[in-house]
């Protein structure tokens, strides 16, 4: 492998890493309050308001059916009104952003729903305000669950990071695409698969790894 | 059952408070008070409970004994405004809690503690964390925190337990770090929503222990719920029996079951000494008198009479010859509580003559049925 092959891979495995870690920090910061708003808005529930639940349910859906390429395309023109452009990796963010909220919310909404409602009556009982039984009942009892979320999300833009790369994201999977299928280089494209999987792996087990220290419920007597 | 057994009753309504001899409010008090779920939706409407009118007195051990379904659960979160009424008033201390919004009710709701069947420790907290979390949430400081904890584990007999997490606890242990977290911002009222029913049988003797203890030395009135008679006969002061939905019978424990008038109560009692008839007496016993039939009499001994020799003076005074075919002798609220299925050889007049004679001392008697 020459140097130049060498230089270009690490170049795209940082835009991947940009990439990710850019729109999972954003995501996060929309698709965690947003979960938690889905899980708890039904009727009768912490903060009732069943017709935005609804509406925002029905949002959550149509974004997560609609193929990721798809959902590339179809928001150009706001991808242009944010990043100022439609190309490149900054704007690769934007899609991969929006794909990520619905994502994240829907996973952070079932981890929460997994919490004991007992515990939820447990803290109205002590007086608590709905907000501090978001924040000292439902999130903290949810961190494994939201930990394991959160691993998925990124194993998940690690891949639809790879596909923007078609649309000249830029990235471990343009590489692929560029110089691994369209210039024929099956070694360069075999390098890349090797790093993805190296890449999910290590994000994999440093998730199960923070999980599992959330996690206090198994612990022997 | 031919005895008032009630006559207390009025007097539960307004009770002293222990030591200062003044008339004072019930802690909680229940004015005609009815629940329907389901009430302008679509779908059918549930009664839960209907017209209930309860006193819980200041200082007392106050159990609601019904079945499962009864509408226990519904009664207890009305106290604490969990579920809100959808008629008549729950005077918490003098203040109408039906009434109150979510901001007013949650300042109540810190002075009532409440502990739970499944216990509903957080998983992620510590025992200390977990007893700490009502303080945090009332917005008080660290320090005071440590303060207030510390002597809350060593109460519940478990300050070497302050880092463990409640998986790594026993049953009876969390339900002692529950009742450590619901006395943390020291309330007046403890709610108990069936506490030691996901126990076993030594265990929930020491949680009503240590519940009898909380009441006794920090003179916190205990409103508790359960289907267990074995917790109402242990701790209760008083009791209500519920069914239905509706309050069937209260007063002071030992006379609610010992006079057990409603049919509900005597169900729940039928696992009491001395309330099942032997099978071979059921059997063979007819409702008339026939000549020479023996009387199955069943005779209550209640508190102080329950170890007199009534039984023997019925042979020696009047010359009538007893037989014990069943029975036993319990306590129920601190007191002796007997009943004994006897046999009696004897004719009308008789057996007229030995119920008064019981009647004298004190004893009730029921005539059962009559055996050849």
């Amino acid at each position: 492998m020459s140097a130049d092959i060498f230089s270009l891979l690490l170049k795209a495995t940082g835009q991947t890493l940009y990439m990710v870690a850019v729109a999972g920090l954003i995501g996060s910061l929309f698709g965690i309050p947003l979960g938690v708003f889905l899980a708890t808005s039904g009727r009768g529930e912490l903060f009732p308001a069943p017709t935005a639940n609804r509406v925002l349910g029905l949002i959550v859906n149509a974004a997560r059916s609609t193929p990721f390429i798809i959902l590339v395309v179809a928001i150009i023109p706001f991808t242009r009104a944010i990043a100022g452009t439609s190309i490149g990796t900054t704007a690769a963010i934007v899609p991969l952003t929006i794909a990520t909220i619905p994502f994240i919310a829907r996973l952070v909404e079932t981890a929460i729903r997994e919490v004991d409602p007992g515990l939820t009556e447990a803290a109205r009982a002590m007086g608590a305000s709905p907000m501090q039984i978001v924040f000292k009942v439902l999130l903290a009892e949810a961190r494994p669950g939201i930990a394991s979320a959160l691993t998925l999300t990124i194993v998940s833009l690690i891949g639809y990071a790879a596909m923007v790369g078609a649309i000249g994201g830029g990235g471990l999977g343009d590489l692929g695409i560029r110089y691994g299928y369209q210039r024929f280089m099956p070694d360069v494209m075999a390098i890349v698969v090797v790093v993805l999987i190296v890449l999910v792996q290590l994000v994999q087990s440093a998730g199960d790894r923070l999980a599992r220290q959330f996690d206090k419920r198994n612990r022997p007597k | 059952m031919n005895m008032a057994v009630m006559h207390s009753r009025a007097q539960s309504q307004i009770e002293p408070q222990p030591g200062t001899g003044v008339p004072t409010t019930p802690m909680v008090e229940f004015q005609n008070v009815s629940k329907r779920f389901g009430a302008g939706g679509t779908g059918t409407e549930v009664v839960a409970l209907e017209a209930v009118n309860l006193i819980v007195p200041r200082g007392s051990v106050t159990g609601i004994i019904g079945r499962s379904g009864a509408g226990k659960s519904t009664l207890i979160r009305l106290v604490n405004g969990l579920e809100k009424p959808t008629s008549g008033h729950v005077l918490v201390d003098g203040t109408d809690v039906a009434v109150l919004d979510e901001k007013n009710l949650r300042s109540v709701r810190r002075s009532i503690g409440m502990i739970f069947q499944h216990f509903n420790l957080l998983s992620s907290r510590t025992a200390f964390d977990n007893i700490a979390l009502p303080l945090e949430i009332a917005g008080i400081d660290k320090q005071t925190i440590e303060k207030r904890v510390t002597p809350l584990l060593d109460l519940v007999g478990l300050s070497d337990k302050r880092n463990r997490y409640p998986s790594e606890l026993s049953g009876g242990q969390k339900q002692r770090i529950g009742i450590a977290r619901a006395l943390a911002t020291e309330p007046k009222l403890l709610l108990s929503d069936e506490a030691t029913s996901a126990l076993d049988p030594e265990t929930t003797r020491s949680i009503l222990a240590l519940l009898q203890k909380i009441n006794r030395e920090l003179g916190l009135t205990v409103l508790l719920i359960t289907h267990e008679m074995e917790v109402i006969k242990t701790i209760a002061h008083h009791v209500a029996v519920i069914d239905g939905g509706r309050i069937v019978e209260q007063g002071p424990t030992f006379d609610v079951f010992t006079g057990h008038k409603h049919e509900t109560t005597q169900a729940l009692l039928s696992g009491l000494a001395g309330m099942h008839l032997p099978e071979f007496l059921m059997s063979r016993m007819t409702d008339v008198a026939a000549p020479g039939s023996r009387v199955i009499l069943r005779v209550v001994f209640k508190g102080e009479n329950a170890t007199e020799p009534m039984l023997a003076r019925l042979g020696s005074d009047l010359g009538i010859e007893v037989n014990i075919m069943a029975g036993a002798v319990d306590e129920i609220a601190g007191r002796p509580f007997g009943m004994l299925v006897v046999s009696l050889l004897a004719d009308g007049d008789q057996l007229k003559r030995a119920r008064d004679f019981l009647a004298d001392h004190g004893l009730s008697s029921e005539v059962l049925g009559y055996v050849r």
